[in-house]
């Protein structure tokens, strides 16, 4: 089902000039509402009359994770405050976090977003859907919530962290869609198998996403619940699930793009790449009221595709993702960066500052392990003292990264310590 | 009289503990008694040497993570119930004790390492009580 084919199924040339028009709106309404955007514009002798049409998008200036640090926590909004209806919270690229706030039109159309997702995935109205994303600062819970609501269907809002539960509810309620991480999915097709209940459940798809998967798993979580499984694509800057999600031919994720403008660039020089090239993805909010970002670089390395689709949409899809132009690491769905790891550990006097952090996927859930070095003036003799440290260190991290850690601390002097930019990371997983 | 123990921290990794052993074979540093606390992750070496200076210089300076760390060397008789006394002196005086082992056994007598929570006073209530206690160099 196609859930707004006005939208989804427009002509490039109906959507292109619909993309104008919301592009000069945008550019016009940033500058008289943001001082971070106007000073840039105005440092680069732009003017909003400059841009006149959607490729003069190329005219305007960038926005990083790094500048939404800088203007923490509110600093580019475009609304006073009294007009934002909810925020949301993600992983900073050290220790505060990168908060975005939405308007009430914003968490419409964010539904509306997700809703479409949804459609793709074939949940309509007639469907149980259990939501098993975290509900809270994270967008994944809320949003697929308000996007399943938005398309009508019964809703269960799980959350996280009770699969007894969540396989006992999916079993009775007869659950027919759920919404969660690829790899918690994997994790509950196992205890599904070891109750031998797959025969029970009534599960027709599933809609994943928050973190990266490879092919294999996606065809893995298929034939272990006979089901399909979805793309959903999103993240909390430009809006959070719902920005793009594959159909039913799996043939790329469909951005939403009469809201969400994409493109992609090569990211050493920044021009734009031609269709199909791979290179880094950049968003423009095009509709957002609350927090409205001028071409977003989401660091993910991608290509796109502009036919039509299989399915009768039109709208440009994006590949499976190839990588991340930056150190970001996913975790159990969260951002992790190296430097939160470095810069938590600056506070903690009994390490050194060098840390080796290892991340492995162990019967399909994600392990964080962080080796760090004891400062050898406050080394030990008694074990109890060194268990303490560990504790020290688990529960600074884990309140740094918002996941916990296995930290196992090693002598002094024994992690690499490499000429020029550090190697601080080990991924098992490979996920691109 | 308060000892010296040589007390090393190292990764449960192939062959760490051999690498220390070596390391002290080559400077001539003599082993009385030894003990190892591990844990999944790591253990903690402890060695009453003949010469714990040397022999924390020399692991120091092949990377190894090395500490001297005071402790108390009991020298008790080769009786039923004589530990038992003793400890219950320290336990009189409300001094806890970190961690224990035994150490060379000769002849009539047996000796017992003690790392205690408050080793001056431990040492002192000792004296009080007429305890022996070596240090390393009257270890045979």
């Amino acid at each position: 089902m196609i859930w707004n084919e006005t939208k989804e199924c427009m002509s490039r040339d109906e959507l292109s000039a619909l993309q104008s028009a919301r592009l000069v709106k945008l550019v016009d309404y940033v500058y008289h509402n943001v001082d971070f955007y106007r000073k840039k514009m105005q440092a680069m002798g732009l003017e909003p009359g400059d841009i006149k049409n959607i490729d003069d998008i190329v005219k305007l200036p960038f926005t990083t994770k790094d500048d939404l640090r800088d203007n923490y926590p509110f600093g580019l909004f475009a609304v006073p405050h009294s007009q934002i209806v909810r925020v949301h919270a993600s992983s900073g690229t050290t220790g505060k976090a990168t908060v975005v706030g939405y308007t009430r039109k914003d968490i419409d159309i964010w539904a509306e977003c997700v809703a479409r997702c949804l459609a793709m995935a074939g949940v309509t109205k007639d469907d149980i859907i259990q939501v098993a994303y975290g509900y809270g600062l994270f967008t994944g819970g809320l949003g697929a919530h308000y996007g399943a609501e938005k398309l009508g269907a019964m809703v269960v809002p799980m959350s996280t962290g009770n699969s007894k539960k969540l396989t006992t509810m999916m079993v009775d309620f007869g659950a027919t869609a759920i919404a969660c991480t690829p790899s918690y999915l994997l994790h509950l097709a196992e205890i599904l198998e070891a109750e031998d209940k797959i025969k029970d459940i009534k599960l027709k798809c599933a809609i994943c996403g928050a973190e990266p998967w490879t092919e294999k798993m996606h065809k893995d979580i298929e034939e272990r619940l006979h089901i399909h499984a979805h793309d959903i694509y999103g993240l909390s800057e430009v809006m959070g699930p719902g920005v793009a999600c594959d159909c039913r031919f799996h043939k790329g994720l469909h951005v939403c793009e009469d809201h969400f403008y994409p493109e992609i660039l090569d990211s050493a020089t920044l021009t734009t790449q031609k269709a199909g090239e791979t290179g880094e993805l950049v968003f423009t909010t095009l509709t957002k009221e609350g927090l409205p970002l001028i071409r977003y670089r989401t660091k993910d390395l991608t290509s796109i595709d502009y036919s039509t689709c299989e399915c009768g949409r039109t709208s440009a899809r994006i590949s499976r993702f190839k990588g991340r132009v930056d150190d970001m690491l996913i975790i159990r769905g969260v951002n992790v960066f190296p430097s939160q790891v470095e810069a938590a550990l600056v506070d903690v006097e009994e390490v050194s500052p060098h840390y080796m952090m290892i991340v492995d996927r162990v019967n399909n859930l994600d392990t964080l392990e962080i080796l760090v070095e004891v400062n050898p003036k406050y080394l030990t003799d008694e074990i109890k003292g060194l268990e303490l440290l560990t504790k020290k260190i688990t529960h600074v991290l884990s309140q740094a990264l918002g996941i916990n850690p296995k930290v196992k601390i090693v002598e002094p002097n024994t992690l690499v310590r490499s000429e020029g930019k550090a190697v601080h990371v080990q991924d098992k997983r490979k996920l691109y | 009289m308060v000892a010296k123990q040589l007390s090393v921290f190292i990764e449960n990794r192939q062959g760490r503990l051999g690498e220390v052993l070596k390391v002290l074979k080559t400077n001539g540093v003599n082993i009385l008694s030894l003990s190892l606390a591990d844990t999944t992750e790591y253990g903690l070496l402890r060695l009453i040497v003949n010469n714990p200076e040397l022999g924390k210089e020399k692991l120091a300076e092949d990377g190894f993570s090395t500490m001297l760390t005071d402790v108390i060397i009991l020298q008790i008789n080769h009786e039923a119930g004589s530990l038992q006394g003793l400890l219950q002196i320290l336990s009189d005086s409300d001094v806890n004790i970190e961690y224990m082992y035994g150490l060379s056994i000769d002849g009539d007598e047996a000796s017992v390492v003690l790392k205690t929570s408050d080793l001056e006073k431990a040492d002192a209530v000792f004296t009080k009580n007429g305890v022996k206690t070596l240090s390393h160099k009257e270890i045979k």
